[in-house]
């Protein structure tokens, strides 16, 4: 074996559970050595399966996954005892402390006595976790947990490390350090495996393998996938406001590939050779500008499907107009504040969303967005502050503003072991509709959905992309006028998130009002505007683009959402120290 | 290329793994409320439960007595009832006045002296009383029936010796060997030491077990060179030691507070618990296996591990009085042979014929269990 030849060989690799399509689809493909390898893909599609393949706990069905020159289904003894594997849960032990997790895998994973001083102080000053030797890894944070992950992973200096979403319930920050850290290993010739769902993480990969429901689209540097809708992707502005709908009417229009809102702007990928539609319509005096765009991982991967979905959203077309009410705030926060014992999970939220808006909750796992959010169905009690929905308090007429509004958990809200008209049937029953007008509505949503086929199945069989669709339907069926999503395309492909908003778009063009939380940075471009959630407040509130525009300077003049979260949370801490 | 991570001498390395993992069990142990909370708080209520609050022994039940006629020799026997230290007596003249009370569950019999009962004994005939009692509860309706039985053979017997100075007919007499007062505490509180080992064995240690597959800590674990073997016995030891610690506090309990006689060696009731926990250590292991699940983990382990241990080992209820088929499924719960033999060691002493009888099949039921756990506990998942 010499330095080029790959550290881990997968061949013909297939990979099935239960009856249904293959987890793994005939998978080939190397992991070379002193690189990053993305693992890449929405949730579903095979990463985690890939990745255990490769530690030898898991073996294929067919075909053969050699690491480091060992084939992991004869040879899982010295796979395990070059590797370090980070698992997708936080595979370490909460109530152990750092040090003794570190005392436990360096015993385990057999670290001389005389090593370890050494291997602690570099791993500790590495992971930046030296002050925290003595905390309970239960007490550390997302960012902190990761990082004490990577450090027992790489206690015996594997050749190869494989992370299972790595970026998963960490802070944008956290993130860029940990993928720094993953880049210096790969400096001295480690072989790293980061899997994600994010695609944004792709591109700082410099390798991609790009796995779509079990089946390998694309193996190789993301810059050449990118490459491949170089000069197709353009930014689309002057739509004055209007830019929803812009993006249902461009979404119909043959040649256009994909298509989403970012900021003011519309983003979109046409097909090669066609240029951008850029008609004046009757409520633009003057026709958009479109220009040039440098292409994303995301752009590339949609064209990779073969496009995204259409603009139309029958959801929205079924829906009844909310009309404005000269300007009147249907969600408001006022002072929205609660503490848990000593702790202030959010303090002194304070917002407004005018009707036929959305309104984005950004901010890190933990930062405080869902305690926010619950206040604001009234899930929770604010311990100071008020809410109202569509005009009711909700410390007083909780259940009448409950009503008006449509609320959608994250994805495993369902019920999973009720068929999908159980569901609905059950939702619809909650929200109180009975009789013609119950049926009306399901049957509309079945419709629009799709659901035929589905009603008998169990929601947990669902594929992901269906279950979320499903969550939406249980939501809007009593036609609310505000929803609230709660992460609602974490880890779904791009397609289905696609869909998504575009259902969403539409409705809020009718005049629904939406309360979005999400950590993804990219969601927040469907934002009107956003309020940045960090520690329990909320750091700054404005549109996308004035966030963006507030950290813009001359060594970053066009920074992404993730840039202006970074910049925002750093000059608010260094405010804290100056204070 | 360099060789791979060399692997270091097997055993040494196999001593460290062994070691760091039971050091890692036992900080897990310390830290965590709900092992301290199963191994020593929730024996210390099973105990003073059936110390004080489950007793087989009927002291004072409520009864009603109808005395239809009263005459002298009624009048006696009236007395006889209610000097008896088991019941608290109520007398009545028709039996329609304690119905309702039967009915309600205020008293649990009615004995009834009958209008003929003098005339009867008087003419030497066997006198017959009758005893209505609550069948819901069958066990105190024949406290209640065999009480009454008694009283009134006492009676007679005490009658007869007055009325002629004879002595009365030949009646058996019962002496109680080990447990001469008969208290149930002290066969009660032994056998509860069996399902108190039975509660850390298996449902602690399957719970413990399952929530490293929950979390996710089984599989970066597996992903390191230690073994499956090595995994499992780096948690029976520290489950082992806490199965005893239990057992010991217990017992200190037993014979301090509740005066239970401890009649045999320490070496015999450590030789018992330690075998017994075999067995009981290696179905929770079985279940977490197979299971990766708390809470199907600590539901099967109370259905199959906990309940058996209560119900069908001679514990509470008699084996002999089974239906057969129930008999024989009592032949494979290990608590079976754990609890004569502990009853033994506190109340007779040490009797090793019937301690090593015991202790051989504990072993081979347990090492059945480790054979499953071992097979079903491979460095894979899914």
């Amino acid at each position: 074996m010499t330095i080029d030849e790959p550290f881990v060989r997968i061949s013909g690799v297939v990979k099935r559970f239960g009856d249904g399509a293959p987890a793994l689809d005939h998978i080939d493909g190397q992991i070379l050595g002193g690189r990053i390898t993305g693992l890449v893909g929405p949730d579903g599609a095979g990463k985690t399966t890939l990745i255990r393949l490769m530690t030898g706990l898991m073996l294929p069905d067919e075909g053969k996954v050699e690491v480091l020159g060992f084939d992991t289904a004869k040879d899982p003894a010295h796979v395990q005892a070059a590797i370090g594997y980070m698992p997708q849960r936080f595979g370490l032990y909460e109530d152990l402390s750092v040090a003794e997790n570190l005392d436990l895998y360096a015993d385990l994973r057999g670290l001389p006595l005389s090593e370890r001083k050494a291997t602690y102080d570099e791993l500790l000053e590495f992971t930046d976790l030296k002050r925290f030797t003595a905390r309970l890894a239960g007490k550390l944070s997302g960012g902190m947990k990761q990082k004490l992950g990577l450090a027992c992973a790489l206690l015996r200096k594997p050749r190869l490390l494989l992370l299972d979403e790595p970026g998963v319930g960490v802070d944008p920050i956290s993130r860029r350090d940990l993928l720094k850290m993953v880049e210096n290993l790969t400096a001295s010739g480690i072989g790293v495996v980061w899997s994600t769902a994010y695609l944004d993480e792709a591109e700082a990969c410099d390798e991609v393998l790009l796995l779509n429901e079990g089946k390998l689209l694309f193996a190789g540097a993301p810059s050449e996938l990118t490459a491949r809708v170089a000069g197709r992707v353009f930014k689309v502005t002057g739509t004055s406001g209007r830019r929803r709908e812009a993006l249902a009417r461009y979404l119909d229009e043959d040649g256009v590939v994909d298509g989403v809102i970012q900021g003011e702007a519309i983003r979109l990928v046409m097909a090669p050779d066609v240029a951008p539609p850029m008609a004046a319509t009757e409520e633009t005096t003057t026709a958009p500008q479109a220009t040039i765009a440098p292409p994303r991982f995301e752009d590339a991967f949609i064209d990779l499907l073969g496009g995204g979905p259409g603009g139309r959203s029958k959801l929205a077309e079924a829906q009844k107009v909310f009309a404005s009410e000269n300007g009147k705030p249907v969600i408001e926060a006022r002072g929205l504040t609660k503490r848990f014992g000593d702790f202030t999970a959010a303090d002194d939220i304070t917002f407004d969303i005018p009707r036929g808006q959305i309104f984005g909750l950004l901010g890190p796992n933990g930062a405080g967005k869902s305690t926010t959010f619950k206040m604001l169905c009234g899930l929770l009690k604010p311990t100071a502050g008020e809410g109202r929905v569509a005009g009711f308090d909700l410390r007083r007429d909780a259940a009448e503003a409950r009503n008006r509004l449509g609320y959608m958990a994250q994805k495993f809200s369902l019920y999973g072991d009720l068929s999908v008209a159980q569901n609905l049937g059950f939702f619809a029953g909650v929200y109180g509709l009975a009789g013609a007008r119950k049926r009306e509505r399901i049957g509309l949503m079945v419709e629009i959905f799709g659901f035929e086929r589905l009603l008998g199945m169990s929601a947990k069989d669902l594929p992901l992309g269906l279950k979320q669709r499903l969550a939406l339907a249980c939501a809007v069926l009593h036609e609310p006028e505000a929803l609230f999503l709660d992460e609602p395309t974490s880890g779904v492909d791009p397609i289905t998130r696609r869909e998504f908003w575009t259902h969403i778009n539409g409705l809020v063009e009718k005049g629904v009002t939406v309360l979005v939380t999400t950590h993804f940075m990219d969601e927040a471009e469907y934002c009107d505007r956003i309020s940045l959630i960090y520690r329990g407040r909320s750091i700054a509130l404005g549109s996308p683009d004035d966030l963006k525009k507030q950290v813009a300077n001359a060594a970053c003049p066009d920074p992404t959402m993730e840039d202006a979260f970074i910049a925002l949370v750093q000059g608010s801490e260094e405010k804290q120290v100056a204070a | 290329m360099t060789a791979p991570a060399e692997i270091e001498a097997p055993t040494t390395g196999r001593a460290r793994r062994f070691a760091a993992l039971v050091r890692k069990e036992s900080y897990q142990i310390v830290r965590d409320p709900s092992s301290i909370l199963i191994a020593f708080v929730l024996p210390l209520i099973l105990l003073f439960l059936f110390g004080y609050g489950v007793s087989l022994d009927t002291t004072q039940t409520r009864i009603g007595l109808i005395v239809e006629q009263e005459t002298p020799l009624t009048r006696d026997l009236a007395a006889g009832f209610q000097a008896s230290r088991y019941f608290t007596v109520s007398v009545g003249r028709d039996r329609r006045d304690f119905e309702d009370d039967l009915v309600l569950g205020h008293i649990r019999g009615i004995v009834v002296i009958p209008a003929r009962f003098a005339a009867d004994y008087a003419a030497g005939q066997h006198p017959a009383l009758q005893v209505l009692v609550d069948g819901s509860d069958p066990n105190t309706a024949n406290f209640v029936q065999n009480y009454a039985q008694a009283t009134v053979a006492n009676w007679e017997r005490q009658r007869s010796q007055e009325d002629a100075g004879q002595p009365p007919a030949i009646s058996a007499e019962q002496r109680f060997w080990f447990n001469p007062e008969l208290t149930s505490r002290n066969f009660l509180v032994p056998g509860s030491i069996a399902i108190v080992m039975t509660l850390v064995g298996t449902l602690l240690t399957s719970l413990v077990v399952a929530r490293e597959w929950e979390r996710g800590t089984m599989e970066a674990m597996m992903a390191t060179p230690v073994s499956a073997a090595e995994l499992l016995a780096g948690k029976l030891l520290p489950y082992f030691l806490l199965g005893l610690a239990s057992m010991t506090l217990c017992v200190l309990l037993a014979v301090s507070l509740f005066g239970v006689p401890f009649r045999g060696s320490v070496a015999a009731l450590y030789a018992l618990s330690a075998t017994f926990l075999m067995p009981a250590l290696g179905q929770g292991l079985l279940i977490s296996a197979t299971t990766k699940n708390q809470f199907l983990a600590s539901q099967l382990a109370l259905i199959s591990a906990f309940l058996p241990a209560f119900l069908l080992s001679g514990f509470l209820f008699e084996i002999n009085s089974m239906p057969t088929v129930i008999q024989w499924i009592t032949f494979i719960v290990p608590a079976r042979y754990l609890i004569p033999s502990l009853q033994t060691v506190f109340l007779a002493g040490d009797i090793w014929p019937m301690f090593l009888q015991a202790i051989a099949i504990m072993l081979l039921i347990g090492s059945v269990f480790f054979a499953l756990a071992a097979r079903s506990t491979r460095k894979r998942i899914g």
